[in-house]
């Protein structure tokens, strides 16, 4: 058993690489992506709201699969081309920047009206505003829900099996057909565990980090 | 003649708040603006703070317009003006407005380190003596929700004034305090007028003004109603209207 369980592992690595590689990728770029979103939300500027709408109804109406299979072998059909590494990453950063855009649109929009009087009667710019006084206070707000969808993401990586990446389930479920065990599937299992106990842990330092103030 | 108002208006959808309002206020003088809720008092306050904007009338700041009245409409200043008429006024608001995640140290040297570029040490050192002259010198860590209403607003009067203001201006100061701190704040105002601001200051609150200002403004309907000194103001009022609001001060 022992001896299965390690012959299985370089699989499972390579797979638990590929994971981890669309985890980080999505949340380094669909962060700050999310930020501007929000920030153009909030914009005067009537089209550019309407856009925002438009595309963050989409990315939360629709399967992130279907926006997967939609990228990867629906375009190429009108000609628009792309690996399938890129295909998946783009689906999964438009999609994850919808979601966290109004996740920081609801902790912009929690802050008091006063904390912007204040800045402005200070001489603060509006980029200082948003740099020094909102978005620390944002992020003490959004971090719980961030967490969430930050957890959602490690399971979601797994749908890139579509278009034939080597993930982790992929891994799994190859050698529990090839060798018709259950141990694969059960090794994948407490890996996705052990990666959301990990971040469990990492975001409740993060709180603990921003609950020096109320 | 540190702040001059001559003949400001301003509506919000059309339904006029302020209407021909002109007042000065000079050196180390205290001004108290008076009314009931609704009389405007607070647009005037946002309108010299410029965070409304006025659709007519001139303001100026020790001598720079921050807006003038060309006959049709009042024009603004330049941005590069703005941040040296800004430096020139305070504000403490009503619920304060402090930041949160600064500690009370940081709130008062923000502005003036990543605004105004003061060096770190000097904005510091600045922040100390204010902090010393309101007794404040061990709250300097703490923060904002650490303090009581009294000393929030002690420490938001000391970041107003860590840009040395000519004019301070207070909403509502006592609103937000218990009985017994309001002589406190009485002796704070008079400090800053000693130091030679200009303080502008609101309230409803008749007794606080009777034992603050100098001069009295009454205010009705978006307009002044009465200017007097205080003496003046509370010896012989003739107006009904001044007579209903100030009841029993009288």
């Amino acid at each position: 058993m022992i001896d299965y369980i390690i012959r299985l592992m370089p699989s499972m690595l390579s797979g638990l690489q590929t994971t981890l590689e669309i985890f980080a990728i999505t949340l380094i770029v669909s962060i700050p992506l999310g930020i501007l979103v929000a920030i153009g939300r909030q914009s005067k500027i009537k089209p550019l709201v309407a856009v925002l709408q438009v595309y963050i109804w989409v990315m939360r109406g629709t399967p992130l699969l279907l926006q997967i299979v939609f990228i990867f072998f629906g375009l190429p059909i009108i000609g628009i081309t792309f690996d399938r590494y890129p295909a998946a990453l783009i689906a999964f950063i438009l999609n994850y920047a919808a979601y966290f855009g109004e996740i920081f649109r609801g902790g912009i929009e929690s802050i008091d009206k006063g904390q912007y009087d204040a800045a402005k009667v200070l001489g603060f710019t509006p980029a200082k505003t948003f740099k020094r006084i909102i978005l620390p206070q944002m992020i003490k707000i959004v971090l719980p829900s961030i967490a969430n969808e930050v957890i959602t993401l490690v399971k979601d990586t797994a749908l890139v099996y579509v278009v034939g990446l080597g993930e982790l389930l992929r891994a799994g479920k190859i050698a529990s057909n090839r060798d018709a065990s259950l141990t694969p599937l059960v090794m994948v299992g407490v890996l996705y565990l052990v990666l959301t106990a990990l971040l469990t842990v990492v975001f409740q330092k993060l709180e603990e980090k921003y609950a020096y103030y109320q | 003649m540190v702040l001059s108002v001559q003949g400001l208006y301003k509506s919000f959808k059309g339904k006029p708040v302020l209407e021909d309002v002109s007042f000065e206020l000079g050196k180390g003088e205290i001004l108290a603006i008076i009314g009931r809720s609704g009389a405007g008092k607070t647009t005037i306050l946002r309108c010299v703070n410029n965070l409304v904007k006025c659709d007519r009338g001139t303001i100026q700041v020790d001598g720079m317009y921050l807006c003038k009245d060309d006959g049709e409409k009042s024009n603004y200043a330049r941005q590069a003006d703005m941040l040296k008429i800004r430096k020139k006024l305070g504000l403490v608001f009503q619920n304060f407005n402090l930041f949160p995640h600064m500690s009370v140290l940081e709130n008062i040297v923000e502005a003036p380190i990543n605004v105004f570029g003061t060096p770190k040490k000097d904005a510091e050192q600045k922040a100390m003596q204010l902090l010393e002259m309101l007794e404040l010198e061990d709250k300097v860590s703490s923060y904002p929700f650490e303090l009581s209403g009294g000393q929030k607003q002690r420490v938001a009067i000391a970041r107003a004034c860590a840009l040395n203001p000519m004019v301070m201006c207070l909403d509502e100061p006592t609103s937000a305090l218990d009985p017994e701190l309001r002589e406190g704040i009485a002796v704070t105002i008079e400090k800053l007028a000693q130091e030679g601001m200009g303080v502008l200051l609101i309230t409803h609150d008749m007794s606080f003004a009777k034992r603050v200002a100098q001069r009295i403004i009454f205010m009705d309907e978006g307009q002044i109603v009465e200017e007097r000194s205080k003496d003046e103001f509370f010896d012989n009022i003739e107006n009904q209207r001044v007579k209903n609001f100030i009841g029993d001060y009288a």
